[in-house]
C-alpha cells in the first residue's frame, strides 16, 4: 500500500531560483539561507520518496484570468518548466506518476473535493523552486512529482479549513492506493511577505514563528485563521500559507518536528522551511 | 455573509485583488500575460504603443504601462503576478518593483529587507498608521 512518510513546507521565492540559476548561492547574501537547506536535502535523500505531491500556486503562468481553478491537479506524466517572462528556468522536466494522480483525482472528487484535472500545464517557480530547495540541482529530479495547484491570487482563495480538509482527503486517497509507494507531501509558499503597494516589504517574524509552532502542535487553531488576518499580519501575499495546511492535513494528528529553518530576507520574503513526520 | 469584507480597505498600502480590481484590470493583466512569449516581448519592446493597441485598456492603464508606473498599475486593477511579467520584460525584478511601489527605491528597500523588513507595528490598519 502507498504510505505518506512525512511532509515538508517551504517558501518558493522566485529569487531563490534565480540565485541558483545564476550560481549565487555561496554569496554572503544567500549563503545563510542555502546552508539551512542542507539538512532538508539530507532528510529527503534518506526518506527517498517515490512520489512527491507538491502543493503550490500558479503565479499567472499556466492559468490566467481566463480560467481560475481553486484546486487543480496535474494528471499527465510530465510537465515542463514555464517561461515566466524571462525564459524557462534551466531545471529538469518534471515527471509525474500519472496513475496515482488519476487515483487522487477520482478519490478526491468522490470525497467531494471538486478538483480541476489538468493534462497540459507548464509549472512555474512555485513548483520548481521547492524542488531545488529540497533536492539541490540534479540533472533529473530524484522522484516523480504530482503538481497540485491552489488559487491564492484571485480573491477568494480557499479557506485554511478547506485546505486542511483537502489534506485529510489526500491522506485517505493515498492510504487506499494499492501499490507500494513512499509518498511525501510538500506545502509551499509564504511566509510573511507583501510584494505590492506602499506596504511592500512587510515581514512579521513573530507571527510566522507562532504559525510554525502551531503547524506541529495545534494545526486546528491555524485552520480558524480568517483571510483578513493572513493579509493583515502576514502581508497580502502571505495568504499562500493556507497551502501549508494541505500538507498538515495529510499527516497524523500527532507529528514529530524533524527540522525547521527560518530566514529573513530572501528578496521580499521571510522564508520558512519545516519538516514533519 | 459579506463576500468582499469592507475591512479590506483599512489595510494601508494594500490593494487586494478582489472582484472589482479583477474586472477593472482584466485587459491590463491579460496584456501582461501575453509577455510570457518571447516573440510578444520582442514585438512589445519594438513598438510599445502599437502593441498596446491590441488591448482595450483605459488611458490611465496605458500610461502606467508605458511609464512603468508599477504602483499606478496596482491602483487600476493590475495584479503583481501579472505586472511582474512586464517587469521581467523590462529587466525589473520583483525587488525593484517593490522598491518603486513602496516609494523607497530599490537600494533603500533592499536595505530595509536586509534589516528585517517593514515592521508590522503601525502597519495593520490605516487608523493605527495615522
Amino acid at each position: 500500500m502507498a504510505k505518506i512518510l512525512g511532509g515538508l513546507c517551504t517558501s518558493h521565492v522566485p529569487a531563490i531560483g534565480a540565485a541558483i540559476d545564476q550560481g549565487l548561492t555561496q554569496e554572503p547574501y544567500w549563503k545563510p539561507l542555502f546552508d539551512g537547506y542542507e539538512p532538508a536535502r539530507e532528510w529527503l535523500k534518506e526518506v527517498a520518496p517515490d512520489v512527491i505531491i507538491l502543493v503550490y500556486n500558479d503565479h499567472a503562468t499556466a492559468f490566467s484570468l481566463e480560467l481560475i481553478p481553486t484546486f487543480a491537479i496535474g494528471v499527465s506524466d510530465k510537465f515542463q518548466p514555464a517561461d515566466e517572462g524571462w525564459g524557462p528556468r534551466p531545471v529538469p522536466t518534471v515527471y509525474s506518476d500519472s496513475e496515482l494522480a488519476w487515483h487522487l483525482s477520482e478519490s478526491l472528487i468522490l470525497d467531494e473535493f471538486d478538483m480541476t484535472m489538468v493534462n497540459k500545464m507548464d509549472v512555474d517557480h512555485g513548483l520548481t523552486v521547492p524542488l531545488n530547495i529540497a533536492c539541490g540541482e540534479p540533472d533529473e529530479w530524484p522522484c516523480k512529482v504530482i503538481p497540485l495547484a491552489v488559487n491564492v491570487v484571485q480573491y477568494p482563495p480557499p479557506t485554511g479549513k478547506r485546505c486542511f480538509n483537502l489534506g485529510r482527503s489526500i491522506r485517505r486517497a493515498v492510504d487506499s492506493y494499492d501499490q507500494d509507494l513512499k509518498v511525501v507531501v510538500f506545502g509551499t509558499g509564504g511566509m510573511s511577505h507583501q510584494l505590492h503597494g506602499e506596504r511592500a516589504g512587510l515581514i512579521n517574524s513573530e507571527w510566522d514563528k507562532q504559525f510554525l509552532d502551531k503547524l506541529s502542535s495545534n494545526p486546528k487553531a491555524l485552520t480558524e485563521i480568517p483571510f483578513l488576518e493572513y493579509v493583515t499580519e502576514a502581508g497580502a501575499e502571505g495568504i499562500e500559507l493556507v497551502m501549508w495546511l494541505i500538507m498538515r492535513g495529510a499527516l497524523n494528528d500527532e507529528v514529530k518536528e524533524v527540522y525547521r529553518h527560518y530566514h529573513v530576507p530572501a528578496s521580499n520574503t521571510a522564508t520558512g522551511l519545516i519538516i514533519l513526520e | 455573509m459579506p463576500v468582499i469584507p469592507k475591512d479590506f480597505d483599512d489595510i494601508p498600502g494594500t490593494y487586494l485583488f478582489e472582484r472589482n480590481r479583477s474586472r477593472e484590470g482584466y485587459h491590463l493583466n491579460m496584456f501582461c500575460m501575453s509577455l510570457m512569449k518571447d516573440e510578444n516581448r520582442k514585438a512589445f519592446l519594438a513598438d510599445e504603443a502599437k502593441y498596446l493597441d491590441d488591448f482595450p485598456m483605459t488611458a490611465e492603464q496605458r500610461r502606467c504601462v508605458l511609464e512603468r508606473d508599477y504602483l499606478g498599475m496596482v491602483k487600476v486593477g493590475g495584479n503583481i503576478y501579472y505586472t511582474s511579467k512586464l517587469g521581467a520584460t523590462s529587466g525589473h525584478s520583483f525587488q525593484y518593483m517593490a522598491g518603486e511601489m513602496s516609494g523607497l527605491g530599490q537600494e533603500k528597500y533592499r536595505d530595509m529587507m536586509v534589516n528585517g523588513g517593514r515592521s508590522i507595528e503601525g502597519n495593520r490598519s490605516k487608523s493605527e498608521k495615522e
